[in-house]
């Protein structure tokens, strides 16, 4: 049957168009000059002008935003720290959502059920307020240091500043470790425990023998699903951060909007998302194998 | 798993769920605070909400946001359903790698990224920023999570049903409405609903793709928030929340009871 990708069509369409394309154009952009015009850029395709139109367009191309980057060490510096934020992120995340998840695993499977439902129904309500509710609690005379002095102890200062976004990251996350490391947990035969702690395992044995071998699935899972977006976030350092709290999505969305420089948010895209892309294909591939082999 | 849980277990269960709540609880709670401070409590009072309700703007931005999350969201689910069959149903054609690598690369790319390159596009056709170009953008990136989820559904869906109907000379067109469509319903309705309430929570892209006259309420909400901690702001975020809680529990039980019925078939 030649037409069985039918149905594709029209969502293949809508995807090309309003995801592939984009990017061809992000890439055009991010080798322009910033211009005093409306679209602020130039050189701008003529095509009005033909070939010439085109050859002059490619001309005007050049790497003057990439060579800027390099030069100007905000950028290297903004690009490791983004980095080195979503690892500490990634890391915290699992020390917070294993026990969670393996706990869950080992409730009975009513209260399992409604477990679950409490740990994704976060992540249904607004992330701009949920970030929000945040800086209520952490800023200077915030909740935190209010329960902190009536306990008589010293104030704290958890306000823009990088471990308030460490905070953020890890809360607003924290659905997207627990749930992939809960399906393999929840899924592990029990036969193999016993046989464990037959051949004279102790529990904790058991555990780093058996269980946590068997789970490294849904912890890369988990990781890949935290690390992507968290490069790249916006809310959570913005919001959170403070002044010298420097990420990837915070520079793009300065140069976009305070500074008008396209070209140069364009480049910075380009760059996130070729650090992004080898990452995204193993999650993709993972994704695929899970869905075709049910 | 059928070992009970240990008292570490449910120790670990409590505090991550004490840590995904206070902070939602405590917001609550305040917007029906009296004092204008946050952390001082002054009494019970729903000033708040009624400021809200006089704030023009707020009304304004919450009359956009859900004319884009109704329509994105219908436009998102229809896409997706088509991507979900093309995915489950047809092994192989031509183009299949590139694009299921459209369907879940959305799904973690970062949000300034997509709203960045959406804006390009934009303004290369030369559309005029408004209700429309949010809308679309919304439909984007909506319309990968509504896939995966149908996707899900019909994964475990059973297949002979619709040949079955195939063999009593339905047309697929009908095959597909009469039989496989109420089938996948649930999650069909349930993809609609993440759809809108991820339209709803959208700040990023919609602050690229939005024009004069088309701010988003949490564009409203984020311009706000730069601003400081603001009780209308706890008020307005707490009916959001209820609104959505309200729609996640009310699914949750309907599929449980579905579950219940088919189990019992």
């Amino acid at each position: 049957m030649p037409w069985r990708g039918l149905p594709a069509l029209a969502p293949f369409l809508w995807l090309a168009a309003f995801f592939l394309f984009p990017f061809v154009l992000v890439a055009k952009l991010s080798m322009s000059d910033i211009a005093l015009a409306i679209p602020p850029y130039a050189p701008r395709l003529d095509l009005s002008r033909g070939l010439n139109g085109l050859v002059a367009f490619v001309h005007g191309l050049d790497f003057d935003a990439y060579r800027h980057m390099f030069e100007d060490g905000v950028y290297a510096a903004s690009y490791l720290s983004s980095l080195k934020f979503a690892a500490i992120g990634t890391g915290s995340l699992l020390l917070v959502g294993y026990p969670m998840a393996y706990g869950m695993a080992r409730c009975p499977p009513g209260v399992r059920q409604a477990l679950l439902m409490m740990v994704v129904l976060p992540f249904w309500t607004s992330f701009l307020i949920r970030i929000y509710a945040w800086i209520a609690i952490l800023k200077p005379e915030g909740l935190l240091n209010a329960v902190l002095g009536w306990l008589g102890l010293p104030p704290v200062a958890l306000m823009d500043n990088d471990p308030a976004v460490i905070i953020g990251l890890v809360y607003a996350y924290l659905p997207f470790m627990v749930l992939p490391l809960y399906s393999v947990l929840e899924r592990q035969d029990e036969s193999l425990l016993e046989a464990a702690a037959d051949l004279g395992c102790t529990r904790i044995e058991t555990f780093w023998r058996v269980t946590f071998p068997l789970s490294l699935p849904g912890l890369a899972a988990g990781a890949l699903l935290c690390f992507i977006p968290m490069v790249g976030e916006f809310v959570i350092p913005d919001l959170l951060g403070g002044s010298s709290t420097l990420m990837l999505g915070k520079t793009i969305w300065t140069e976009f909007f305070a500074n008008r420089d396209w070209p140069a948010a364009s480049a910075v895209a380009i760059i996130l998302l070729a650090t992004l892309i080898a990452p995204i294909l193993i999650y993709q591939r993972q994704q695929s194998k899970l869905m075709d082999t049910p | 798993m059928k070992r009970g849980p240990s008292t570490f277990n449910i120790a670990a269960i409590a505090l991550g769920m004490a840590f995904l709540y206070l902070p939602i609880l405590l917001l609550v709670v305040f917007s029906f605070n009296a004092s204008k401070l946050v952390t001082v409590w002054g009494g019970f009072s729903t000033r708040w909400y009624g400021a809200l309700f006089q704030d023009q703007q707020m009304l304004d931005a919450i009359g956009v946001t859900l004319r884009v999350g109704t329509v994105s969201a219908t436009i998102a689910t229809v896409l997706g359903t088509l991507a979900a069959l093309a995915l489950t149903r047809v092994g192989g054609f031509r183009g299949r790698l590139l694009f299921s690598g459209m369907i879940y690369a959305p799904l973690v790319m970062p949000e300034v990224i997509l709203g960045l390159s959406l804006l390009l596009l934009f303004v290369a056709v030369g559309a005029p920023r408004g209700i429309w170009t949010v809308t679309a953008s919304h439909a984007t990136m909506t319309l990968c999570y509504a896939a995966v989820v149908i996707q899900a559904r019909l994964a475990s869906f059973d297949r002979s049903l619709e040949e079955a109907a195939r063999d009593l000379g339905r047309t697929p067109f009908q095959a597909f409405f009469e039989v496989t469509l109420p089938n996948i319903a649930p999650a069909v309705a349930a993809a609609w609903m993440l759809a809108f309430t991820l339209s709803l929570d959208d700040l990023v892209i919609a602050s690229f793709t939005s024009g004069p006259g088309s701010t988003t309420l949490p564009m409203r909400i984020y311009s706000q928030v730069r601003l400081g901690v603001n009780p209308e702001i706890n008020a307005v975020s707490t009916l959001l929340i209820g609104l959505v809680a309200t729609g996640v529990i009310a699914a949750y039980l309907i599929q449980q009871r579905q579950r219940a019925t088919t189990d019992r078939v």
